[in-house]
């Protein structure tokens, strides 16, 4: 093992320069700021330490948003450099680098770590659990995305960045041309957050499957809760294959083994194939949680049954076993021949039409409804045509032979992004501002939300929609420049100026949510909105550790709705109220994310031994976890009774 | 009396609520396992011809060794059903004894298995001499390692046998480290078949 | 505040005045085929736009409405919407009606995907023009193994003759594509794809690898020059004449990482190597593909003749590490 110390750090370079400044001013603010304010034991007590749900939703939130600046920096970096012709801004290397990390990030670090933090926040109390099933392995999850996370961002100011994109296809992404450590970031970091992941679907099915209230059958359950069931069902069913991926990506990187190679043998399209099977499902892993938002969202605020929620459940379950069925559509330029290409033209245009159902269904939520235009009823409404154009151009990929035209030019990445940015983004946006009143206790500012709302949407459709003509002038996507002579400049400068609308977008979110924590009025209110259907609107704004004092019955699809109607069915009999058993917090996650960062690290760099020896703090980490016999803890019934008091008030409390 | 009540109620590691939610859990982990296998299958299947300048299968594999290491995995999944039998019986004793019974018959299979890569290396296979033996040594030593994590969690779990005998907790970690020995040999017989036997044909 | 509106109302006005006078725009290459392949692809484009046009209008005239008529409004603050659980002859319908046109725009595409696998209707009593494209960092290598030429970075074809390109790469995965004359396809190493190209209009053409393969990516472009078959045929003349010979040492030293101009010889490479060939030799060096960052270590095959300094040390515990 040689480790060369002095080209560890990245040098010469005055962007990444600044960065690094930048990086260990901000670590060096937060340690001081930490022991001055004497915050570290909350922190760790309360916050990184906590079992609960809701924390842990919260916190995989906080890293979402990080990452969500820090891809959208990666993006702007982009669209700056493709502002004018033959920009020398970042060079060949520093646009590959950037691009690279602008998609892994976003998809894994920003989308994955929203949805499944909004998923934490939110699906437990839909379904009237007081926790998930594995509270300890939900942190441990949490630890392990972030580790991942971590490390994946490290590779900017030590080591080097991956240059291969987010697709990283050998043999470009393997040793024979890409012979520096970049990539290695890749196959490791996402191996350490995707065992996170798999984790957390597990975790989920678990949840839904044992522990709905009860008289909640499944066609009783909230849509956002039946796509989380689905979404865990193709994590499971995906990840192991993207597991293995980078397994044998890792191998053919660091122990020379020839799976992808040029040489020996290896067959690059391996990869691709091994690739997609996870990346195609991946893309409804984040989009069907969003589509379980919409649905929420759109029926609260139209104050209505969601529409045809059978078909919905039927839509979600048909698309989710199409998603496994088309991953060659993302190589029909491979020449595989027309009979396979063919095939897959069929089986990915098929999803047009259970998408189509839903957005149907959507439509007629709103049909005959009262449609109040909140800011998450905005971002909804906003999903609708411009998911459409992202449905519809996808349709015109999907049919193979027009997709040699399209294939590989920012035709595809216009595509995408509207799928993609809509059919997440904006739901996660949606989500923030529906459910925020119920975790803390206070709305996000509609004012500034409506500047949010618009700055974003604009500055999306201006730089996303010139790409569709852009692809057809022959623009390939991941060029780093392109000459005057080419005409590109009008329609790449349009892109560039609606980047600037994005940033500012992302600016008055962030804004929103810095005001709103100052002033926005608080509220105790259980159901906010005022027209809220579901479980979790039942119990205490902000929830209570223990989410409900007695988990209620469910007779209905929309729980809450029907509570409501029933008035008696919601006051609290305080002789029901029994002692609530609940897990204790550990430390135990948080360490293991620190085990598997440092032998990620060491793996890496390729010091081997270094490796091996960090692998045995991971195995340490897990005998400690098999002889834990923690059994957790009793929350006492005056406590409960205390706090169901204070927000009932006296209309809802029973006393007997 | 005592014998019905024990036959009409669930089996201990079933007790515990939270035992039902791991065990369930775990379940779904194998399904997960199993697509994990399936993909390394596929990926042998596509590169085992792809021999390159290296030797093949029929070259290097040496058929008796590896149907003794069947042998012995093939008896230690036995012998891990006996670990479940035992225990359903309450017999501490007789299910720590068929515990290491079937341990020291995974670290038989273990140690033919270290020898079978020796062998290889001395072959002139290597992990790095061609797409086939990459995939190979890949498929074979994940299948390795994950025996060998099954050896030393089996380790874990007597000791907390030893300590607290059998409880719903404990009773449910044999359980589920039961699923898991299970798991393994059966997808040793897809190896032996796929790999050893439908390399020879 | 206000200066701020301007200034960006100015920006964006500049941008649309530009735009709709449209000087310097970029034509829309996929909209104006130069042959029948690219034509067909275009049929497909429009017969999809006109159906995903239909669609789109009824979406979004449905969304509108709806969403105008019932907003909410300060009058109907006491209305109260009818909780439907849906209509199954309404949820079929919007079943059936999507699946149709899902089959109308499929059966065009499964016929194209055919008829582009071969010779185009019209030019089938024609000998096709076989022509080797291998794609290298960063450059495109043109072999016409019948008039034993080679050019790099550019390729002569004759108009209304079908050229079957032979489509392989010498290391990274490109994609081959020239948007006027056809779709794309994947060049692989030690993979051969083929496509069928016919231009039926002569002029000069853009054509490129849009497959994304690292720093050059972006240069590796090429032309192709559509000739009358007696300027084509000169041309081969001239060439066979006039050009000098490539050597295999030549060769090797063309295919390392780099940009080349225009180059033409009057032989073809095809002579010592065709990388289409399952055991074709690789002419690969990691070492030329240094960048910053920490430089990890690389894997010298033993069976490459370029590099002969096998790390021996890593030849022999890869058994081990499979394992744990």
């Amino acid at each position: 093992m040689d480790i060369k110390w002095d080209k560890i750090l990245i040098t010469g370079d005055p962007l990444i320069l600044g960065s690094q400044i930048a990086i260990v001013l901000t670590m060096v603010g937060i340690v001081v700021g930490l022991t001055y304010f004497k915050k570290w034991k909350y922190l760790w007590s309360e916050w990184l330490t906590s079992v609960d749900h809701k924390r842990i939703g919260i916190m995989y939130i906080i890293m979402g948003v990080l990452m969500f600046f820090r891809g959208g920096v990666d993006g702007l970096m982009m669209k700056a450099q493709t502002a004018v012709p033959e920009n020398t801004f970042l060079d060949a290397q520093h646009y590959n680098e950037v691009f690279t990390t602008h998609g892994v990030i976003m998809i894994l670090f920003m989308a994955m770590p929203m949805l499944i933090g909004i998923i934490n926040i939110a699906m437990p109390l839909q379904i009237g659990a007081r926790d998930v099933a594995f509270p300890q392995l939900n942190l441990l999850s949490f630890w392990l995305t972030f580790a991942g996370a971590m490390l994946f961002n490290l590779s900017f100011v030590v080591g080097g960045s991956p240059d291969a994109g987010w697709t990283s296809y050998f043999p470009l992404a393997g040793k024979e041309f890409t012979p520096g450590i970049g990539n290695n970031f890749y196959m490791v970091a996402l191996q350490i957050a995707g065992i996170g992941t798999l984790m957390s679907g597990i975790n989920f099915i678990v949840t839904i499957m044992k522990m709905r209230a009860p008289g909640m059958k499944l066609m009783r359950m909230p849509m956002f809760s039946w796509t989380t069931l689905i979404t865990s069902l193709i994590i499971v069913i995906a990840f192991p294959i993207f597991t293995v991926a980078l397994l044998l990506g890792t191998m053919d990187r660091i122990f020379g083994t020839h799976f992808f190679t040029v040489a020996d043998g290896g067959l690059d399209m391996l990869w691709a194939n091994l690739f997609w099977l996870w990346g195609h499902p991946e893309v409804y892993i984040v989009i069907l949680p969003a589509f379980g938002i919409y649905s929420e969202v759109v029926a609260t605020f139209s104050k209505k049954r969601l529409y045809g929620y059978t078909s919905m459940v039927m839509a979600i379950v048909v698309i989710s076993a199409l998603s496994m069925l088309v991953w060659v559509h993302h190589f029909y330029t491979m020449g595989v021949g027309p009979a396979v290409n063919s095939v897959f033209s069929i089986t990915t245009m098929a999803i047009a039409v259970p998408t189509g159902i839903k957005m149907f269904n959507w439509l007629f939520t709103m049909r005959k409804g009262r449609i109040e235009f909140t800011a998450p009823m905005m971002w909804t409404l906003a999903f609708i045509p411009t998911f459409l154009i992202g449905g519809v151009t996808g349709v015109m990929l999907g049919m193979a032979a027009a997709d040699f035209q399209y294939h590989n030019t920012l035709f595809l990445v216009a595509h995408f992004h509207y799928t993609l940015i809509p059919g997440v983004v904006y739901a996660v946006f949606a989500a923030l501002y529906y459910w925020w009143p119920k975790v803390f206790g206070f709305k996000l500012n509609e004012r500034i939300g409506k500047w949010h709302f618009w700055l974003f949407n604009i500055g999306f459709n201006l730089t996303f929609f010139p790409m569709f003509f852009l692809g057809l002038q022959g623009a390939a996507r991941r060029m780093y420049t392109y000459s005057e002579e080419s005409g590109l400049w009008p329609l790449y400068a349009l892109s560039a100026v609606g980047a600037i609308f994005l940033a500012a977008g992302f600016a008055a979110l962030c804004y929103n949510i810095y005001w709103s924590i100052r002033y926005e009025k608080r509220t105790t209110e259980n159901d906010p909105w005022g027209t809220a259907r579901t479980l979790e609107w039942a119990t205490a704004t902000p929830v209570p550790h223990y989410n409900f004092a007695v988990v209620p019955e469910v007779t209905d699809v929309d729980a809450y709705w029907e509570m409501k109607k029933n008035k008696d069915n919601f006051a609290l009999d305080p002789n029901k109220i029994k002692p609530i058993h609940m897990p204790s917090n550990s430390g135990l996650p948080v360490y293991m994310g620190a085990a598997f960062l440092i032998a990620g690290f060491f793996l890496v760099f390729e010091w081997i031994p270094l490796a091996a020896i960090s692998a045995f703090l991971i195995f340490a980490g897990m005998i400690k976890r098999s002889f834990e016999y923690d059994d957790g803890y009793y929350v006492p019934v005056e406590e409960i009774i205390e706090k169901e008091r204070t927000w009932r008030g006296d209309s809802k409390w029973k006393a007997k | 009396m005592e014998s019905k009540m024990i036959n009409h109620s669930v089996p201990t590691e079933y007790q515990s609520e939270q035992g039902k939610l791991n065990i369930l859990g775990f379940w779904i982990f194998i399904a997960a396992e199993i697509i994990l296998f399936a993909t390394l299958f596929a990926v042998y299947g596509v590169l085992h011809t792809r021999t390159s300048d290296g030797p093949t299968g029929e070259e290097i594999f040496v058929i008796k060794d590896v149907v003794i290491q069947t042998m012995l995995l093939l008896t230690s999944s036995f012998t891990a059903g006996l670990v479940i039998h035992e225990m359903r019986r309450g017999n501490v004793r007789g299910l720590i004894t068929w515990l290491i019974i079937t341990l020291a018959l995974g670290g038989g299979f273990l140690y033919m298995e270290i020898n079978e890569f020796i062998h290889y290396v001395h072959a002139g296979a290597g992990i790095q001499t061609s797409a086939f033996t990459s995939s190979l040594l890949t498929l074979l030593g994940t299948h390795g390692a994950h025996v060998t994590l099954g050896i030393f969690w089996a380790i874990m779990v007597i000791i907390q046998l030893l300590q607290r005998g059998i409880t719903p907790i404990t009773a449910s970690k044999v359980h589920i480290w039961g699923i898991y020995w299970h798991f393994l040999d059966v997808v040793w017989i897809f190896i032996f078949t796929f790999v050893y036997v439908g390399g020879l044909i | 505040m206000k200066k701020r509106k301007s200034l960006l109302l100015s920006v964006v006005s500049v941008m649309l005045v530009f735009l709709l006078s449209g000087c310097e725009m970029a034509e829309l290459v996929v909209f104006n085929p130069k042959g029948p392949q690219a034509e067909k692809i275009l049929d497909l484009i429009n017969w999809s736009l006109v159906w995903i046009g239909l669609i789109m209008v009824v979406v979004i005239a449905l969304f509108v409405y709806i969403v105008w008529k019932y907003r909410a409004r300060p009058d109907n603050a006491d209305y109260e919407p009818p909780q439907e659980k849906g209509n199954h002859l309404v949820e079929i319908i919007w079943t059936a009606i999507p699946f149709i046109i899902v089959v109308i725009l499929m059966v065009p595409t499964v016929t194209t995907l055919f008829d582009l696998e071969e010779v185009p209707a019209g030019y089938e009593d024609q000998e096709p023009l076989v022509i080797h494209a291998t794609s290298a960092d960063w450059k495109w290598i043109f072999s016409y193994p019948e008039q034993n030429i080679e050019t790099i970075n550019y390729v002569n074809i004759p108009v209304n003759r079908p050229v079957l390109f032979k489509l392989t790469s010498a290391g990274t995965m490109q994609s081959f594509w020239i948007p006027a004359l056809s779709g794309q396809k994947y060049t692989m190493a030690k993979m051969e794809t083929e496509l069928y190209i016919v231009a039926d209009h002569e002029g000069s053409y853009f054509g490129r690898n849009s497959n994304f393969n690292g720093k050059g990516f972006k240069e590796m472009e090429f032309e192709v020059l559509a000739q009358s078959p007696q300027d084509f045929d000169k041309w081969v003349k001239e060439v066979q004449e006039k050009a000098p010979k490539l050597t295999e040492e030549m060769y090797a030293e063309k295919l390392k990482p780099s940009h080349l101009g225009r180059e033409t010889f009057s032989n073809t490479h095809l002579e010592w190597v065709d990388h289409a060939d399952h055991h074709a030799k690789e002419y690969l060096n990691p070492e030329l593909y240094r960048v910053h960052g920490y430089p990890g270590k690389t894997f010298t095959d033993e069976n490459n003749d370029i590099d002969n300094d096998t790390e021996n040390s890593d030849h022999h515990h890869g058994g081990d590490h499979s394992g744990h």
